[in-house]
């Protein structure tokens, strides 16, 4: 018979035994040596009938396709943008993918997006070799304008969001702010300065709080209190 | 940062309201703590917030230098080390930790802060060395002050190692303190746009037009400066930052005085 | 000649007092601070990022660097000059090779993992506190990993076999020293670095390794542990809440 060694929602580091016996699976972040069923990265256990797997907790945001994210444009090529995605890896912006808008050869791209600028872009390709190229061709993707950029933990973006959109549409309905949160882990706020640092100040204690119980309501009341205090 | 972001971080700090909850001429929360670290003479960790840095002090004894055959020797060094950062990497040091090594250096040495013929243990032959380094932990904006202030807390904690006229014995440190004379304390106003503000965050720091580091002494005399950035200031500029930093020097220096 | 008692009292086969803990460097991926005896080590990670110059890189998988550096002030005795020298870039490199063997680097091709070991103050053993607060850093930083590892040294001084030398201890001088830093990875039972300096018999060399395979276990719970706690989640917000007072 398999044995469980952890219960479901405990927080494990690597290497640490998880199951005992045949009758568990292996899932993500997880591996089996001999008998036994080890953590293979930090995080928290999930256990789903047989299936054993992590939900990772930290590392660095790993570009997906159909992902969207928030980049930084850090070079101007021949044919397109080269941008910084919070990863290991930069992005390739074609052209062809940037506007809907004809751009003639030989136009000044700078024009439309200039070093420095930030854009909401979507993953189009990720090769073997991570070579990633993105679109800002869509709704929603473009260039922003103004705001603050911050950066938090991409394994937090979820919560982030929340369910449906709802914990950042309550920080935008109480701020007056606009945001747009990028799967990567870089989140734009745009809005009267005071309320931008509330809502940044909203996001942060999602970040450091994700798995706290109740979490929406300890957000809505510090939004209701004015949001001063981190 | 693009330029777009600057502006409305000037806009918003035209507002009072900076990228955490102080006002502009607030510093973040300062703690120091003594001794860290126990092979060091003296040593000091000091947190700016997010920011963190280390300095310890080795003390030598070596040979004089010609033209100053009854002084003692100070040196300072910094080290930004790319464990502290994502944007320092390894290998020698770079400008920026020379510029911040040498304001520091100058704040000790002009102000005469310490009594470098105290230090003469035979003139002309034998000299105490006094080695200041200074380490980066946490890069989160305003190092120069932190060093400083790191570099000088180290300094008050030291005591002399035992020295027996041959060979420094490290391994039992005497009762003795340097000859600390004056206390130098900087602070580093940073300008964008056209505000004024302390004690940035790397986020802020980025949009920064231009500083002054202005380091001053207990009974209000100034004995350091460094313009840093690539805007100039007026003269009005440098009155109205003189008068800032003088003032957040003196909560800093209830800090250093506690020690 | 005998010894007979080890200065702090402590069990041949005990280490040292020993601290941990993980997320120490905001700005990292990965961090962690480990404290065993005098000897302190912070070890950061950034990456997986972007590796150049590109001959460095690997079409295959990501490569794991490390480096390995003592403060000016962190030695015993006179200051240490900053920069590398031939010491610690050996540390490094078997510092490396002590991490390695439990890294799935294979998802990150071209990339780097830089991990970064800084001492503070140190009384021996400090390689190997730097391994295990690296290794800790690296579990931090979210990669993927089969283990932890583990490391301390043990060897010889006069006539006994002992766990996790100290200075005095290495500089013994009325009898032979040994000093043999190992790395260790728990799961597998494997040794990812040995070293040895000094003079021991073969005997005493596998009962050093017998006894580091058994002090091994006690310094692993404290990685882990120290680890747990930075994600425990109610613990962390109380602490944040004090901060704030």
């Amino acid at each position: 018979m398999g044995k469980l060694i952890v219960e479901n929602k405990t927080i494990v580091v690597p290497g640490e035994t998880l199951a005992e016996g045949m009758d568990y699976l292996p899932g993500n972040g997880t591996y089996r040596i001999g008998e036994k069923i080890l953590a293979e990265k930090l995080g928290l256990v999930n256990v789903d009938g047989r299936a054993l797997k992590l939900i990772p907790l930290a590392g660095r945001y790993s570009p997906k396709i159909n992902d969207t994210i928030i980049a930084k444009v850090i070079d101007v090529t021949l044919n397109g943008w080269r941008l910084e995605t919070n990863s290991a890896y930069t992005a390739m912006l074609p052209v062809k993918d940037a506007t809907a808008q004809y751009i003639a050869r030989g136009a000044n791209l700078t024009a439309f997006f200039d070093i420095g600028d930030h854009v909401v872009a979507k993953i189009t390709n990720v090769t073997s070799q991570k070579l990633v190229d993105v679109s800002t061709k869509g709704p929603g993707l473009r260039k922003l304008a103004g705001g603050r950029i911050i950066g938090v933990n991409p394994y937090k973006v979820p919560r982030i969001i929340g369910k449906q959109g709802s914990m950042v549409s309550m920080i935008k309905d109480a701020t007056n702010c606009k945001i747009t949160v990028g799967q990567n882990g870089f989140i734009w706020i745009d809005g009267e300065p005071k309320e931008i640092l509330r809502a940044v100040n909203a996001v942060r204690m999602i970040d450091e709080n994700s798995h706290m119980k109740g979490l929406t309501d300890k957000v809505k009341e510090f939004l209701q209190v004015g949001g001063e205090a981190k | 940062m693009s330029n777009d972001q600057k502006q409305h971080m000037i806009k918003s700090f035209k507002q009072g309201v900076r990228f955490d909850e102080r006002g502009l001429e607030d510093f973040r929360k300062l703690t120091i703590s003594c001794k860290p670290s126990k092979t060091a003479e003296g040593s000091a960790v000091v947190k700016l917030g997010d920011t963190e840095v280390i300095a310890g002090i080795k003390m030598m004894v070596g040979t004089p230098f010609p033209d100053r055959p009854e002084d003692g020797v100070i040196m300072v060094n910094a080290e930004f080390l790319p464990l502290a950062s994502p944007d320092f990497e390894s290998g020698p040091p770079g400008i920026d930790s020379i510029e911040l090594s040498r304001v520091v250096d100058r704040g000790i040495r002009e102000s005469h802060a310490m009594d470098l013929k105290k230090l003469c243990i035979k003139k002309g032959e034998k000299v105490w060395i006094v080695s200041i380094d200074i380490c980066t932990l946490n890069d989160d904006g305003n190092l120069l002050d932190a060093a400083a202030l790191a570099a000088l807390a180290a300094l008050k904690s030291t005591r002399f190692p035992g020295y027996d006229g041959e060979e420094v014995n490290y391994k039992e440190l005497t009762d003795d303190k340097l000859p600390l004379a004056q206390e130098p304390i900087p602070v580093t106003v940073y300008k964008a746009g056209d505000v004024f503000f302390v004690d940035p965050t790397k986020e802020e720091q980025k949009n920064v037009d231009a500083r002054l580091t202005i380091t001053s002494l207990g009974d209000g005399n100034l004995c350091a400066m460094q313009k840093g950035g690539e805007q100039p200031f007026t003269l009005d500029e440098i009155s109205k930052i003189v008068d800032l930093a003088t003032k957040r020097s003196k909560d800093l220096r209830k800090e250093i005085d506690k020690l | 000649m005998s010894y007979t008692k080890r200065k702090d009292n402590r069990g041949f086969d005990d280490f040292r007092k020993v601290e941990a803990k993980a997320g120490v460097i905001k700005n990292a991926d990965g961090s962690a601070y480990f404290k065993i005896g005098n000897t302190i080590a912070y070890a950061a990670v950034y990456g997986p990022r972007e590796l150049y110059p590109r001959f460095l890189q690997n079409p295959t998988k990501g490569i794991l660097r490390c480096n390995y550096n003592m403060m000016p002030f962190s030695g015993m005795g006179e200051r240490v000059r900053p920069g590398p020298s031939r010491r610690s870039k050996e540390i490094s490199m078997v510092t490396q090779k002590a991490l390695i063997p439990v890294l799935d680097l294979s998802e990150y091709p071209n990339a780097v993992v830089d991990v970064f070991i800084e001492l503070t103050e140190t009384d021996a053993g400090s390689r190997c506190a730097g391994i295990c607060a690296a290794s800790m850093a690296l579990a931090d930083a979210g990669l993927k990993m089969r283990d932890l590892v583990t490391a301390v040294s043990v060897g010889k001084v006069d006539d006994k076999v002992v766990v996790d030398l100290d200075y005095a201890e290495e500089a013994y001088e009325d009898g032979h020293v040994a000093d043999i830093p190992i790395a260790y990875i728990p799961s597998t039972g494997e040794f990812s670095l040995l070293q040895m300096d000094g003079i021991i018999s073969t005997d005493e060399f596998i009962e050093a390794l017998t006894l580091a395979k058994k002090a091994m276990p006690r310094l692993y719970e404290i990685q882990k542990k120290a680890l747990k706690e930075k994600y425990l989640l109610f613990h962390g917000n109380e602490e944040k809440g004090e901060k704030n007072e």
